[in-house]
């Protein structure tokens, strides 16, 4: 039953943002960082935990959960440390994206030449 | 000519997108990606027996591996011509971004690719990191 969830919820999504960006004046890029903020958004009301729950990958795939995890790393962090953790905790969750990101596109620009 | 009667006239030539068409698009592929997702975490919980964090920390991985192969190997300008944000909306669209900054850049050198590695992708660490750290500080002071 998750996996039906996931494919609804992942795709409900997608359907959202492509709502936006056709009747809005605005680039993917913009649309990227939007929906990291609106999981973060979602996040503080405790509405994102509730989707992964119910759907799993559906809700962890998105880019939003970006945003999901960077609130709950900081919350995690004032848990632990106070106040200093909301600064050390902050990139806790979301370092494994960042850095794996960075790593293979300088790794592959290396290797690979751009389109012309 | 005026301005009025040559709005009309792009307007008629510009070719117009099917929004719903579009729409549905970016529903299927997007569900897709997060049905195979998830079947992907189910399977190496039950077969590798990982813990379900660990399972979609692997998954971020490998989909962020698949953004960054198929921007590198030019297939995923023509892929999102046509799926749009069914395909930018996942994370695949996050490492696509790095990549395809990195490739564009890498022959002006080393410096300029240092600085132009995060042109697109640095408003969703920017935006995201600002927003998670006031609605923590909302946080804080409203759950303690």
């Amino acid at each position: 039953m998750t996996l039906v969830y996931a494919f609804l919820v992942s795709g409900f999504f997608c359907l959202i943002s492509q709502i936006v960006l056709d009747n809005f004046k605005i680039t993917p890029g913009h649309a990227t960082a939007l929906f990291t903020v609106v999981g973060s958004i979602l996040s503080f009301f405790g509405i994102y935990e509730k989707l992964i729950k119910l759907s799993g990958a559906g809700a962890t795939v998105l880019i939003s959960n970006f945003g999901h995890m960077l609130y709950q790393g900081a919350m995690e962090g004032y848990k632990n440390e106070g106040a200093l953790g909301l600064f050390t905790g902050m990139l806790s969750k979301s370092s494994a994206a960042i850095t794996s990101a960075i790593i293979f596109a300088f790794v592959l620009s290396l290797i690979f030449k751009p389109k012309d | 000519m005026n301005k009025k009667e040559y709005k009309k006239l792009v307007d008629k030539y510009t070719p117009k997108e099917d929004k719903l068409k579009n729409a549905l698009i970016s529903f299927i592929v997007g569900g897709l990606i997060g049905l195979i997702g998830e079947f992907f975490i189910e399977i190496l919980i039950k077969c590798y027996s990982f813990e379900r964090e660990i399972a979609s920390i692997w998954l971020c991985l490998t989909l962020i591996l698949f953004g960054s192969l198929s921007t590198a190997l030019s297939f995923f300008d023509d892929w999102v011509s046509k799926i749009k944000m069914g395909l930018i909306l996942p994370t695949t669209g996050f490492s696509h971004s790095i990549t395809s900054a990195a490739l564009d850049y890498k022959k002006d050198g080393v410096i300029s690719l240092g600085s132009n590695f995060f042109k697109l992708a640095g408003s969703v660490i920017l935006y995201g990191i600002i927003s998670a750290f006031f609605l923590s500080l909302l946080g804080v002071i409203i759950y303690g």
